[in-house]
């Protein structure tokens, strides 16, 4: 038996399961990284604004780190590129790594790879059959955006350069994903581990774009860029990162010959033989299940705070010159920085309510795996068991919106050299918690009357994200863009401080979560 | 004594199906009940309406003189709770569970746990997610048994346990009986309901169809009897509860009611008993003439 009998068996099985998380992922892919060309193609639609462009961000070291190395500015095409092209690779990794995992280490750390294993299927089948896929949906990706872009009306060559650099870096990514799996007997572990390395190739990357170029050629991302759509499509470069893939998925089935089902290559270390005080009840237990994310998306979020607040001081120069751009960030026609840091606030707030679901939707995760149901035959009143995810859904989204608001303002302070910005823009970024507290209350309101439907709540930050970032653009109508808690918190630093939405939002939050712990108090549990 | 567990005429319905039909439950207290029946009859579920996390149709039910719905968490400090699918905090260790569910349910006994990891011969450094089923349910078993309850509602918790561990488990119920606790077993382990429990019921398709102790269970079944006479038995054919009767010349063999078992003996002794032998039944032919589809056509007394 040859160790690839069944994959075709085993790529249908996973077509099946992820078809929609395949469609959705491919879908808001394709609508991310052509939503962009479209309105870059709108921005800087003559000469002189592209030529303001890049005499504004074509130096600037954090825009070379976000958008590369400009190769071929300011031609409309390189600045297509030089904002699209690198939100889109790690999109395309994270998307990739992502699905890699959960069609192969879940799937083994759950239990089923041993049901199926233990059929008429090869050793490989699985992987194989997970990377096929995956890499089909890279590729569906990258065709979508090929024919998109040449569509919006750019140089059908580039825009096939552009398309297979997405498509080849996704299976770069899928690869490593592939090995990650390998490495650890955890889910969570092999994507924390893609992850790592998909912001590994960023900075090496981004450390070689501010260089000399040098190091860029270590990272796949580095590769990807360096296919140069729009500015001479070198297409052999886009052998290498071919052959990588190649090579990463071969050690990694080489590695899975080597291993027992189950088990990775590094050992688990043995835990503590008795519970600290701290976990003494649900909050405690809770804390424990989240502090991990808490700490990932604080990090995370300081981060891209302080690269937003690093370019602030040039958002005047480049707006000053582009009307269409100031146009669209100051409706009002305030201050441009100010306005600008109102948006970043905002996407970080979006961001942020990321994590808010991510925990408190958990709540009802546990009650699927079955252990609510241990914790409730305890003399544990069903509230407290809810509200423990709820509080620290509540509390995390305000911690990390806090590290992102002062990742913005002491990036501002030090290059403004005035520490006032510091309380000021970490306000900016603290006036969306009670936004996406009602996020949180959303989902215990589901919970509690509609357990099945909780992960619906997503889609409430998700119409949110569309919103705030295309409200606009898309000039949808009032009462739509009401129906966002993010739209009705003020704009700070933009506008003035008005505290009554935010008293408003925050009393929505508490009597939404109220409402879902009374519902959680009358259904059945499991 | 009092009663610990009093359900009379549950019915749960979910979307399709009717998981209880009007059962009927009824725990003495200081007792060990088995709690029987075939996959799916309905076990689950009445010890989830038991535990406060489903809310019955209709019917009645008290644990522990209080209402398993209202009085949930008061009732949950007196009784812990033994998961038949035992599933845990995957980051969290064995010893970190064991003292989380004893703290909820209101501390447990530190000497109890040390003894009971050592009798159950359990890790309690390693994380959940590692352990086998076995080793999962004892994390559930030590947690349970190491704290001072009432009752013990036990749902299949040697599932996934070796003869070895199986031994340690019924001695220590045994030992929690004595100590004077109410213990609700529900197993498919019947040599463990034979040793353990003093009185079983036994459930079908959501109700009860037999409850009593188990001398009463034997009680109600057929004896197999082979017998030789001296002249041919005549009209054993015509006696009520005799079953299966095949006879050739002065030899015999049939099934007879308990009930019967004197009249019969009688008559065979107006013959010239030659020999007798006779099999009382099992506990396998016991349940399976519950759990099986013979159920229709023989007569049952629900007490």
């Amino acid at each position: 038996m040859s160790p690839l009998s069944g994959t075709r068996a085993m790529a249908r099985l996973v077509l099946r399961r992820d078809r929609v998380r395949l469609a959705v992922w491919v879908l808001a892919l394709l609508a991310l990284v052509l939503s962009s060309v479209a309105s870059v193609t709108s921005l800087y639609a003559t000469a002189s604004q592209r030529e303001a462009y890049t005499a504004a961000v074509g130096d600037n070291p954090v825009a070379v780190i976000m958008g590369g190395p400009g190769t071929g500015l300011p031609s409309l095409g390189a600045i297509v590129v030089f904002e699209v092209a690198v939100v889109g690779y790690v999109a395309v990794g994270l998307m990739s790594v992502l699905l890699v995992v959960r069609s192969t280490r879940a799937e083994e750390e759950a239990g089923r790879t041993e049901l199926l294993r233990a059929g008429p299927v090869g050793r490989w089948a699985g992987p194989a059959a997970a990377l096929a896929v995956v890499a089909g949906a890279d590729l569906a990706v990258g065709v979508g955006t090929a024919l998109g872009t040449a569509a919006l009306g750019l140089d059908l060559s580039g825009s096939l350069a552009l398309g297979a650099s997405l498509a080849a870096f996704g299976l770069v990514m899928a690869a490593v994903a592939l090995l990650a799996a390998q490495v650890s007997e955890h889910a969570r572990a092999a994507s924390g581990l893609g992850a790592a390395l998909l912001g590994a190739f960023f900075v090496l990357r981004a450390a070689g774009d501010v260089g000399d170029g040098a190091l860029s050629w270590a990272s796949p991302m580095g590769w990807a860029l360096a296919v140069r759509p729009f500015a001479g499509e070198r297409w052999a470069v886009l052998l290498l990162p071919l052959a990588l893939a190649v090579a990463l998925a071969t050690a990694a089935l080489l590695l899975l010959d080597r291993r027992d089902v189950g088990a990775g290559l590094v050992a688990v270390r043995p835990g503590p033989a008795t519970a600290s005080s701290r976990l003494a009840g649900p909050l405690g237990l809770a804390v424990r299940q989240h502090r991990a994310a808490v700490a990932g998306w604080g990090a995370g979020l300081f981060l891209l705070g302080a690269a937003y607040g690093s370019v602030g001081e040039s958002v005047q120069e480049l707006v000053s010159q582009n009307e269409a751009l100031a146009a669209f960030l100051a409706a009002g026609g305030t201050d441009l920085v100010d306005s600008f840091f109102a948006l970043a606030a905002a996407m970080m707030a979006l961001a942020g309510g990321g994590l808010a679901l991510q925990v408190a939707t958990r709540v009802r995760a546990e009650e699927v795996a079955g252990r609510l149901e241990p914790l409730l035959a305890t003399a544990l009143p069903r509230w407290r068991s809810a509200a423990a995810h709820l509080v620290v859904a509540a509390v995390g989204v305000a911690l990390v919106l806090a590290l992102a608001g002062l990742g913005l303002g002491l990036a501002h302070a030090a290059l403004t050299e005035d520490a006032g910005q510091v309380p000021r823009l970490l306000g900016a970024a603290l006036v969306h918690v009670p936004a996406a507290w009602v996020l949180v209350g959303a989902t215990a309101l589901l919970f509690g009357w509609a357990p099945r439907a909780t992960g619906a709540a997503w889609a409430l930050l998700a119409g949110s994200a569309v919103v705030v970032l295309l409200g606009q653009t898309l000039r949808l109508p009032g009462w739509v863009v009401d129906l966002s808690p993010f739209s009705v918190v003020p704009a700070v630093p933009a506008e003035h401080l008005a505290v009554a939405p935010l008293v408003w939002l925050t009393a929505l939050a508490l009597a939404l979560a109220a409402a879902g712990v009374a519902g959680l108090a009358r259904r059945d549990v499991g | 004594m009092g009663i610990a567990i009093d359900v009379a005429g549950l019915v749960k319905t979910f979307a399709r199906t009717r998981a209880l039909d009007g059962l009927d439950l009824r725990v003495q207290q200081r007792e060990v009940h088995g709690f029987l029946g075939p996959n799916g009859a309905g076990k689950s579920t009445t010890i989830r309406v038991l535990l406060g996390l489903l809310r019955p149709d209709s019917g009645t039910a008290r644990l522990l003189g209080g209402d398993p719905w209202g009085d949930a968490v008061a009732l949950h400090r007196r009784l812990a709770y033994v998961p038949g699918d035992v599933t845990l905090w995957p980051g969290l260790t064995g010893g970190e569970v064991i003292d989380l569910l004893g703290r909820l349910r209101g501390g447990l006994d530190a000497g109890r746990r040390a003894e009971l990891l050592e009798r159950f011969d359990l890790d309690p450094t390693k994380r959940a997610r590692s352990y086998s089923k076995g080793n999962r349910q004892k994390v559930a078993l030590v947690a349970a048994l190491a704290s001072d309850v009432e009752l013990l509602v036990l749902d299949e918790p040697t599932s996934g346990l070796d003869p070895v561990m199986e031994a340690v488990f019924q001695d220590c119920i045994l030992r929690a009986r004595a100590q004077g606790c109410t213990v609700l077993l529900s197993s498919h382990v019947l040599a463990e309901v034979e040793a353990l429990c003093d009185s079983v019921s036994i459930i079908r398709l959501g109700r009860t169809v037999q409850s009593g102790t188990l001398a009463d269970l034997r009680h109600l079944t057929r004896t197999a009897m082979s017998v030789e006479t001296a002249i041919p038995v005549s009209g054993l054919e015509h006696l009520p509860g005799v079953h299966g009767l095949s006879s050739s010349g002065t030899r015999a063999r049939f099934d007879v009611d308990a009930e019967q078992l004197d009249a019969v003996v009688g008559l065979l002794h107006r013959h010239g008993l030659r020999s007798l032998t006779s099999q009382p039944p099992t506990m396998e032919e016991l349940f399976l003439r519950h759990y099986g589809d013979a159920l229709e056509d023989a007569p049952v007394r629900v007490r």
